[in-house]
Formats: structure tokens, sequence, C-alpha cells
């Protein structure tokens, strides 16, 4: 008697599963709805009945259902007696169909949050719901949003699949999502990317997993126990896991000994410099910056350029930090929050009280507006005692 | 993707001279029920898109209502007599950029109105403040 499988295992299967049923020929929509419906039945059987091998019933009641699907539609029979007539995958096989199937759900043809969508359900098998919820639209919204998206990487043949690049953008802003709700985005973002990780030796996947790790470590000494955030320099860093961190720094060495740097490296040797420190004090600042410049020059963005200066004015002082800001777009986002932090370190308290007003007023999120205006009311208070 | 809300004031005071401001209960009814399928159309044709979140409608007349001290029931109906602003619902949509929002609520303030003329409403759209970022340097 075995333990009834979990849903991470189901979840980990799914790729696979899904892969599988499309070697065989399965159209990709049709296929990925029919491991859907395998997962269904997956819950509410095998708790009372479980199999000695998951991945297999799986596939079978999966492809069972995908007939009958096709079965249904008369104008496919012709295709049907082909598809049944396909020998079933060697088990070496089984790595490339959930690469290619990464691949699919991060078609440079979808946008980013479609692409987002149906990575989250066909290879994460997620439901539609938990997708719905998590990004806090209607269920139904989000239902359109991954049947468009399957309709438009369906016929995609397996040769015009991108690269990596985009699969792992999508990833990263499933990452980058944040904490809300209730699927944990972020540990879905790091299971897909260790899933990838396991099939993929490319440098940049090793990296980006490292990076996620690296900020994953922080994650309860970011907020303190109102919810209010934390900056880097003042986090409980006892409270960071070391666990992730030594992982993740295993990764990014491994990732950096092949000697293909790419900006996921770059960010996570950066998370891994600040990781290292026990005090904010003892930071390899001067690296720090080094891995910056690394970084802009793999991937110029006027968002790096902003984190240089903050970087620059940690390693040489406020005013060098400002005169790398007055080379940057005064109008991109949280511009002024950084404008604001440096002229504090540089005390010009005034000008910086100000700037966390403009900053607050332009913030995207609540934790940072709220942070940025009690940064403000603590300045406004200590001038006007003065 | 970021969210918008677009809320309809209802505070027409541009577009073109032969537009005139006329309250819907003087509109014909046939002109109402295009008004109303223009608007389930429009959020229809968002949930397809997969763009929709919710939409409401208001009733008119509202109540203002504020505290008024330790042990009082709150005051109620404040005289805000210079508020002419009618709100008079909303849409929140999912939108891949701030110029697909704009785009969305200038087709929306095309709604037909009195002889199927677009009414021009005013619509404001504000994006909402979202959970902050997994990764800040």
């Amino acid at each position: 008697m075995t333990d009834p499988p979990s849903e991470a295992l189901l979840r980990d299967l799914t790729p696979a599963v899904l892969g599988i049923l499309v070697r065989r020929g399965a159209d990709f929509a049709t296929a990925e709805d029919a491991v859907q419906e395998a997962l269904l039945s997956a819950v509410q059987t095998w708790p009372a009945d479980p199999p000695r091998d998951p991945k297999g019933w799986l596939v079978t009641v999966a492809w069972r259902k995908f007939l009958d699907d096709v079965r249904a539609d008369t104008a496919r029979r012709g295709r049907e007696q082909r598809l049944l007539a396909q020998p079933s995958p060697g088990p070496t096989e089984v790595d490339d169909d959930t690469l290619e199937l990464y691949l699919r759900c991060a078609h440079p043809a979808l946008t980013a949050a479609s692409a987002v969508a149906l990575t989250l359900r066909a290879v994460g098998g997620l439901t539609t719901r938990q997708i719905a919820a998590a990004y806090l639209v209607p269920e139904a919204t989000m239902a359109q949003r991954i049947s468009r998206a399957k309709r438009t990487v369906s016929d995609v043949r397996f040769d015009q699949l991108g690269d990596l690049r985009t699969v792992l953008t999508t990833l990263y802003l499933v990452f980058n999502e944040g904490y809300s709700g209730d699927v944990d985005l972020v540990a879905e973002a790091i299971r897909l990317t260790r899933q990838l990780a396991s099939i993929s030796d490319e440098p940049e996947v090793a990296g980006l997993l490292a990076l996620m790790l690296l900020h994953h470590a922080r994650r309860d000494a970011r907020t303190d126990s109102t919810g209010r955030l934390v900056p880097l320099a003042q986090q409980d860093r006892s409270r960071w896991r070391t666990d992730l961190i030594t992982e993740g720094v295993g990764l990014l060495q491994g990732a950096l000994d092949r000697d293909r740097i790419g900006p996921y490296q770059a960010q996570a040797a950066i998370a891994a410099l600040h990781a290292d420190a026990r005090t904010a004090e003892e930071t390899d600042r001067v690296q720090i910056v080094e891995w910056y410049d690394e970084l802009l020059a793999l991937t110029d963005s006027p968002i790096v350029r902003l984190n240089r200066a903050v970087a620059v004015g940690e390693a040489d002082g406020a005013s060098a930090g400002l005169a790398a800001l007055g080379q940057i777009d005064a109008s991109i986002p949280r511009y002024a929050a950084v404008a604001a932090y440096l002229h504090e370190k540089g005390g010009n308290l005034t000008t910086a009280a100000r700037l966390y007003v403009d900053a607050a007023r332009l913030a995207t999120n609540l934790a940072e507006r709220d942070h940025l205006t009690r940064q403000a009311a603590r300045l406004n208070h200590a001038l006007g005692t003065n | 993707m970021a969210k918008y809300l677009l809320l309809k004031h209802y505070r027409r005071n541009s577009g073109p001279e032969s537009v005139v401001d006329v309250p819907m209960q003087e509109w014909s009814p046939a002109e109402i029920d295009a008004h109303m399928t223009y608007m389930s159309d429009f959020a229809a044709r968002l949930e397809r898109s997969g763009e929709f979140v919710d939409g409401q409608a208001l009733a008119p007349e509202g109540t203002f209502v504020r505290y008024d001290g330790a042990g009082r029931p709150p005051v109620t109906d404040w005289p805000f007599a210079e508020t002419k602003d009618l709100i008079a619902g909303w849409m929140v949509i999912d939108v891949d950029s701030y110029e697909r929002a704009i785009e969305l609520a200038g087709e929306l303030s095309a709604a037909p109105g009195k002889n199927g003329d677009p009414i021009y409403e005013w619509l404001e759209v504000r994006p909402f403040l979202t959970e902050p970022p997994t990764v800040t340097e």
C-alpha cells in the first residue's frame, strides 16, 4: 500500500505526460485539455486506488480522453487512425518533450501575460481557477486568455519554437509577481525553473534558478511583523535562509565555470554578494558595481543603470551615485526614490524629503508607497524639530 | 499585465457642438437598448480577449457619511452641493500596457446615446497599486 500521490507529484509529471501525447502526434490544444482532465481524475481516484506507475496511469488516461475528444469530432477521423498507429516514445525522449513544451508555452508569438498563463497550466499543471486566483482575474477571463494562447501556439512546428530566452523571461515574470494570492507563484516559479534546470545544461537556466533562490532566501526578512517593507541594509540577516543561499551560490558557481555569462548569472552574482555579507557594511560594494557594469554590457536598460547608481553610491559615496543618476532618464519608475535615497546619504535632507514625497506619489505598489511616505515623514519630522 | 479602473464620470464637457447632453430618460427605448447593448458587448469582448476583471453600474444617488465623535452616530448627507460629478459605474480591466487601457477607455467613451451618436463621456483611467516585486535590486 503506497501513500496517495500528492498534488506536487501530479504537477511534476504534467509536462512529461503532455509531452508524450504531443510526441505521439496529438495536437497541443486538445492534448492539453486531456491532460487536465486526467489530472482531475487522478485527484479523484488515486486516494482510494493508487496506481503503481503514476506516470503510466496519467499517460493512459490522458491518451484515452484525448481519443474521446478526437472521436467526438468526426472530421478528424482520418487523423485518429494515423495517431492510433503511433508508437510510444522511449525514456530518453521525455526530456526533449518536456523542453519542447516549455518552449511552446513561452513562444515569442504570445504576449508575456499569455505565456505566463499557458506555462502555469500546461507545464505547471495548475488549474485555470488557481491561475485566475493568483492573478486576481475572473476564471472566465483567464480561461479565455489560456485558450487564445493555446490556439496561437497549437500549430507551431517544433522546429519553429523559440529559444530558451523567452522561457526564462516567462519564469522570471512568474517569480517577480510577488507573494499575493492563494497560489505561491514564487514557489511555483522556482519549481518550474528547477525542473527546467534538470533537463537543460544552459548556464543561464542555472543562473536564473540561483537568482530566484538567493532572493527567495530573504523572503522572511523583507517585511516586518506588520507587513512593512524592510530595506536590504536593515534586514535581520539571521532570518535569511542559509540553505537556499548555499544552493544558489553553488548553482551560480557551476554556471559561471562554464564561461558563458548572461544577464541572469550577473544578477545572481549581485544577489550572492549581498547574501554573502554578514552585515550590510561588510558587503563587497566594489565588486557589486563591477557586476553591474558586466550586466550593463550584457543588457543595457535604464532600470539596470538606476540600480547601478545605487551601487555606485554605496561604493564611492553619494555624489558619485548622484553623478551616475544624472545620466539616466528621470521619468523611469523609482528614479525619484533612488534620488531621495542618494540625497539623504549625501546629507541633503530637505531635498531628500521632497523627493521621497514625489517617489511615494509615483510608486506603483502599496507597500513601497507606504515605505516612501514613512521615509519622507521621518525626514520632515527630523527637520522640523531641529 | 496591469489592472486599471475605468471610472465612468458622466461629466461631458467637450466634444462636438452637435452632440448635446440629453439625460437618458429622454432617449428613446431603442436608444437606451443600444447603449446597454454596447456596454455589455464591450464587456463580453474584453472577457474573450482575456482582459476583463469586473464592471458594475451605480445608482445615481449616494450618501456622504463621516465619523462625528465618540458615542455619536455618524453624520450623513453632508451638503456637497458643488458635487456635480456623477459617477455612474466602473469597469476594471487587466491589460498589457497603459496605452491599451487608454485605447479601451476611448472605445467605452464612444457608447451610443441620443440618435445613436457617441456620448463622448469622460472616463478616468486609474492604475491599481500592485504587490511589490520579488526582485528589488
